[in-house]
């Protein structure tokens, strides 16, 4: 018996459900006139990596913190494998950007990846070995099983975020929401950002990734979305040989997304 | 030697008054762990300060002063929690407003009465004066308060350095704040009769200040912070009854002491790595 963090327990997902769809999503800042997210419709089919693109203050991390529940759309509806936002927190997680966190707050790199097991235990339920052990079995995956004692201080920027990415996958999400996983990322980082997304893709998880960098985008996603001034652009499906198609306004390419896949 | 040391505790309120110093040092080290890593060092102080007006209130009256005292501190903590919410005035600034406002109101009170005096170990604190049913109360607080910390553990240190991911899950950062503001008015209160209202936050803060010089990890940093702090409070009771001085005072710049020396110790040992 888990007392959870929300007070609600888990629900399995709705059959043939989309892991993400949005319809004519809002949302305001208080005191600004612009929405920072304007009429936004998506749908995102299970075991898609989607890169979320555009300039600051396109709408990027806005759209994932509201998947993510941090902030409260104004209008529409968010749909999360068919169900409505905070239904089940451990399904979705959301990795914030390196700047959201206090690196220098005296904890290790373990006992931060570690925090990913805490959606499952809930109140006054500590981590145990099974927990200790998939940590490490992450750690490894992402070359930082040497560092786990490491306050998270002293790791550079591509630890970091290698670092909170594990910290993402040590809780076994369905919906992954990133925001800026790849910035102050140095090559090797990357590479490795990449494996693991490549790995959840064969998992069947899904994937939404903020991005600045676009470059290989082609490689790495199977979609790529692009928001201007908090309205949906372009959106791209990659198809497996990477030949790209011709950019085109959302609707079409939305229904031709989910009916590849 | 061994006579000059035990020699100050054949009394009995020297035997209450290390009691008391060392339930509070426990307390204020854990609970100021989080103080100093959450930068919430104006706010203890502030909180402090904000008790005086409670605790004339129930002096005058004849209460319970620890009653009088943790109900304006719980007030304050509410009120700076419903403040930060509202966001129309910067947080730092509305407590500023509010913490001298109170602490003039507490000094406006006091000096009407004819025994001015009497209240000044409230604003220095009087260690050596603690009675056993205060002493009972240090200790239901000390319970408290670690217990909570201990308890919520792994979800208050979550919110302290990434409260985003810690929403993320469904836990609420804000309501966690005010939890840890409430365990730091009961904290102050019992600390007040130590140190006083003008100094209580020294104790917060100046242990775990000293102790996040020697370690980081959080656990390790509060039970570093408790062991100075009750040496601390040791050496300023030896003060105190020998060379007659303010005992909290004395405590308070025994753990500035402690302080210097973890800073010294800290800038060897990164000189030593650096080379």
């Amino acid at each position: 018996m888990a007392f959870t963090y929300s007070g609600r327990h888990h629900v399995h997902p709705i059959a043939d459900a989309m892991a993400l769809e949005l319809e004519q999503l809002v949302v305001n800042y208080p005191g600004s006139p612009e929405p920072a997210l304007d009429h936004v419709s998506l749908k995102i089919a299970s075991g898609l990596r989607v890169a979320l693109v555009g300039a600051n203050g396109s709408g990027k991390s806005t759209l994932l913190k509201t998947v993510a529940g941090l902030l409260h759309p104004q209008a529409g509806t968010i749909r999360i494998y068919g169900h409505p936002v905070g239904a089940c927190h451990h399904r979705v997680t959301y990795l914030p950007q390196r700047g959201d966190v206090d690196w220098r707050f005296p904890v290790s790199v373990k006992q931060m990846v570690l925090a990913g097991r805490y959606v499952h235990l809930g109140w006054l339920r500590r981590t145990g070995p099974n927990d200790r052990a998939m940590v490490m079995q992450v750690l490894e995956r992402l070359g930082l099983e040497e560092l786990a004692e490491r306050q998270i201080s002293q790791l550079s920027g591509g630890q970091q975020q290698r670092a909170l990415l594990a910290r993402a996958l040590v809780q076994e999400a369905d919906l992954l929401l990133l925001d800026e996983p790849l910035s102050a990322v140095d090559a090797p980082s990357r590479a490795i950002i990449a494996g693991v997304l490549a790995d959840l893709r064969r998992e069947n998880r899904t994937a939404l990734v903020a991005t600045h960098h676009l470059d290989r985008l082609d490689d790495e996603f199977d979609r790529v979305i692009s928001l201007e001034n908090g309205s949906l652009q372009t959106d791209r499906v990659i198809e497996e040989t990477g030949r790209r198609l011709a950019p085109a306004k959302a609707p079409r390419y939305d229904q031709l997304a989910t009916r590849t896949i | 030697m061994i006579n000059w040391l035990l020699e100050p505790f054949s009394f009995t309120f020297m035997r209450i008054g290390l009691a008391a110093a060392i339930l509070v040092s426990i307390t204020c080290a854990a609970l100021g762990s989080y103080v100093v890593l959450r930068r919430m060092a104006f706010i203890g102080d502030a909180l402090a300060h904000t008790v005086l007006p409670g605790l004339v209130v129930a002096f005058l009256n004849g209460w319970n002063l620890f009653g009088g005292a943790i109900a304006a501190g719980l007030l304050t903590a509410l009120g700076i929690g419903w403040v930060s919410r509202r966001g129309v005035v910067r947080e730092d600034t509305a407590i500023g407003v509010l913490f001298t406002a109170m602490f003039a109101l507490g000094i406006l009170m006091m000096s009407r009465m004819n025994s001015f005096r009497d209240l000044s170990h409230i604003l220095f604190g009087n260690v050596l004066g603690v009675r056993l049913g205060d002493l009972y109360i240090t200790a239901a607080i000390a319970v408290g308060v670690l217990l909570t910390l201990a308890l919520l553990h792994k979800e208050l240190e979550l919110t302290s350095y990434d409260p985003t991911y810690a929403e993320g899950i469904g836990l609420r950062a804000d309501r966690l704040r005010t939890l840890l503001l409430i365990l730091l008015a009961f904290t102050v209160v019992s600390c007040i009769q130590i140190v006083g209202v003008v100094l209580t936050s020294a104790l917060l803060v100046t242990p775990a200040a000293a102790a996040a010089l020697l370690t980081n990890r959080l656990p390790r940093m509060m039970v570093l912070a408790a062991i100075i702090a009750i040496s601390s409070s040791i050496i300023g009771l030896y003060a105190s009854y020998y060379a007659n001085v303010a005992s909290g005072a004395a405590i308070v710049l025994a753990c500035t002491g402690s302080f210097f020396l973890a800073w010294v110790f800290h800038m060897l040992r990164t000189r030593v790595v650096r080379v």
